[in-house]
């Protein structure tokens, strides 16, 4: 497979370009760190299985849209065509510090939920004009329900999946592959410092899951599996016991 | 809310928390240990104060070049042992030298300069370390190889992590004729049979390994399987390459009582058995033959809640069988009898100013926490100081400090180093505060 992965230096876009490196995916990656790029790119150029293969890569921030159209342009250039975007980088933040800081709450909001669905909408049209595609995204379990821990990145994520659903309903026929990945606490930089619940994941565990999702075209992914039923009984909960449990 | 701890593979915990990132040089900064997957048995990587700046390095996990001619790879510190066998061992290419498990860093591995079945030709890991990039205590961000900075190279192969902060490694990989194992399994009926039958073995080949039953009475105590191994040639192995184990795990922590004198004689008799010819032989794969013990992976919570240390030790050959013999009796009498004792001959001592083997005999014994613990590592020590031996500080929680000053003649030389790169010892972790006395307060 031909694939481009955006916020591919750290974190599960890194797990992800090194395991499909390892099972020969051809690789363009994508992100905001310009000096990590080469460097990650020469990882999955070194674990790559097939000889020859040359990673590609290319800055592309989602804090700035403009970004967008020249980064996809180079993908294409390099791999030929797109067969899969996956999109993992994001901004974080506790809600204390959400709440603390109402600019930074406000760049959140702007880069994961309205500069990604501007980002999907520039692929999505690229792969529906190319003949069909996949779109991998990660948003959330935060997104399924407001809870208080993560009311303002909730609700950036639960925009996101809303539009990733929608997306999925109007263009499947046309041959768009939409796979809204849901993960539950993964161990990667991001959740570096909070206390890991159960059921946390490891990256490479969670990143051989998402191409698994991605090859079927499953549309929603809960990952760690067990997630999918932790959130089964949250959305069920009654308001009067969401007032009450910190989760 | 309890206090948060870290511990060891041995589980015994220590007040702190690390710090994960990606990016090793921006964590470095005030940080004072660095720690890879936590897979040292005692103290090795805790922090000596709650307060300590501990980074994890396990994301910083690229690899920054290989060169498929040379097989020169150069990678980040938290790169894990396993990924590097997955990704190399079907291109020809294999670490030159393995430690009994593949959950470790390569950052891990120079810090505690492993050792594996391959010693007596081999020497250890830092051997085939080209270079190395650290932080210093103060900051800076220097490069050291066995020509430039030689000092602080060989300090910190084998250093624990206390002469500066391991932030990337290059290293001669090792070509391999197949992904396969020709392996040869021999029973032996005593302790003085097993020990000649090892060194024997060492000339013919490459990587040899014992387990003994130290369960077993009088005679045959001491008896065991020694396994000799090489990498298979193309036409000796299949051609599909090893399928890989399915993972398992033990979901729970057994009872403290599940090792119990009785389980333990009952196991080691079982494996003793398990292998009825006198020899045997096979071509097996690489993972069960390097890491049977990583089959069940947290196998570390069998020994319960009470935590286990490993006490290994290595004896200079000039002990002899008589040495190996008197150490024997002595864990025997004390009750120090655990499923799992492994027995490897090593090759010469190697560079690294602190590293572990020494031409000899090295033994390594699981032992459960309990109140025994202290004196049982106290009576193993002075026996060992006095045949000339000396123990693994990877693998060591209880050893005291005058016994390994008593142990160790280089600590000196290796003081003089830290004095020279990091004069306020700002580097630490709670092993060097317990054997090198390293202050835990500021």
């Amino acid at each position: 497979m031909k694939i481009v992965i955006l916020g591919a230096t750290r974190g599960m876009g890194r797990a992800l370009a090194q395991q499909a490196a390892a099972r020969g995916d051809e690789l363009f990656l994508l992100g905001n760190e310009v000096d990590e790029l080469p460097v990650s790119a020469a990882d999955a150029q070194a674990r790559h299985s097939g000889s020859g293969v040359s990673v590609g890569h290319a800055a592309c921030d989602l804090e700035r849209t403009d970004s967008f159209g020249p980064a996809l342009d180079a993908a294409t250039a390099h791999l030929g065509k797109i067969d899969a975007v996956i999109v993992t980088a994001a901004l974080f933040a506790t809600q204390d510090r959400l709440e603390a800081d109402p600019e930074f709450a406000r760049r959140l909001l702007t880069v994961n939920f309205a500069n990604t669905v501007v980002f999907c909408e520039e692929v999505r049209k690229r792969l529906l004009a190319a003949g069909g595609g996949t779109l991998v995204v990660f948003s959330s379990v935060a997104g399924d329900r407001g809870r208080k821990p993560i009311a303002i990145y909730g609700a950036s994520k639960a925009g996101l999946s809303h539009y990733l659903e929608s997306i999925d309903h109007k263009f499947h026929e046309q041959g768009l592959r939409v796979v809204t990945i849901k993960p539950g606490f993964i161990k990667t930089g991001m959740t570096a410092g909070l206390k890991p619940p159960p059921f946390a994941g490891e990256p490479e565990k969670v990143a051989a899951s998402v191409l698994r999702a991605m090859d079927k075209g499953t549309p929603v992914l809960y990952t760690p599996a067990p997630w999918r039923l932790v959130m089964f009984i949250i959305k069920r909960l009654p308001r009067f016991v969401m007032r009450k449990i910190k989760f | 809310m309890t206090e948060p701890t870290l511990s060891g593979w041995g589980r015994l915990p220590a007040p702190g928390t690390e710090n994960l990132g990606e990016n090793l040089v921006r964590l470095s900064g005030e940080a004072r240990l660095f720690r890879g997957l936590g897979r040292s048995y005692g103290d090795s990587s805790l922090p000596a104060d709650a307060t300590d700046r501990v980074i994890g390095t396990r994301l910083a996990n690229r690899i920054l070049s290989f060169d498929s001619e040379t097989g020169v790879l150069r990678a980040e510190a938290g790169l894990c042992l396993r990924d590097l066998n997955l990704t190399f061992i079907q291109r020809g290419w294999f670490t030159p030298v393995t430690p009994g498990t593949q959950f470790v860093t390569l950052g891990g591995m120079v810090a505690s300069d492993v050792h594996g079945k391959n010693h007596h030709i081999a020497g250890c890991f830092g051997a085939h370390v080209r270079a190395l990039r650290m932080c210093l205590a103060d900051g800076d961000i220097v490069s050291c190889s066995p020509t430039e900075r030689a000092d602080l190279f060989w300090g910190a192969v084998g250093g624990m992590g206390l002469l500066g902060h391991i932030l990337e490694v290059e290293v001669q990989m090792q070509r391999i004729s197949s992904s396969w194992i020709q392996m040869e399994s021999e029973r032996l009926g005593s302790l003085s049979e097993f020990l000649s039958a090892i060194q024997e073995s060492a000339a013919q080949w490459p990587m040899t390994v014992g387990w003994i039953d130290l369960a077993a009475t009088g005679k045959s105590r001491g008896r065991g399987l020694l396994n000799k191994g090489r990498w298979a040639l193309p036409t000796e192995a299949p051609a599909h390459p090893p399928p890989l184990k399915k993972e398992k795990r033990l979901p729970i922590d057994l009872p403290n009582f599940a090792l119990n004198p009785l389980t333990v004689r009952a196991f080691n008799m079982a494996y003793y058995w398990k292998q009825l010819k006198k020899k045997s032989v096979g071509v097996v794969s690489w993972e069960p033959f390097f890491y049977p013990l990583d089959a069940i992976l947290d196998w570390n919570r069998g020994y319960g809640k009470r935590g286990f240390v490993q006490y290994q030790c290595v004896l200079p050959r000039a002990s002899g069988v008589q040495g190996m013999q008197s150490l024997v009796e002595r864990l025997a009498k004390l009750g120090g009898i655990s499923p799992v004792t492994v027995i490897k001959d090593c090759g010469a001592q190697g560079q690294g100013v602190l590293s572990f083997p020494m031409e000899g005999m090295s033994l390594a014994v699981d032992m459960p926490v309990n109140a025994e613990i202290q004196s049982l590592t106290d009576r193993l020590n002075e026996l060992v100081i006095e045949l000339g031996g000396r123990i693994y500080l990877t693998k060591d929680r209880f050893t005291r400090p005058e016994h390994f000053a008593a142990m160790d003649r280089r600590l000196p030389a290796f003081f003089e180093l830290r004095q020279k790169w990091d004069p306020n010892r700002r580097l630490r972790s709670a092993q060097s505060v317990r054997l090198f006395g390293d202050s835990s307060k500021g």
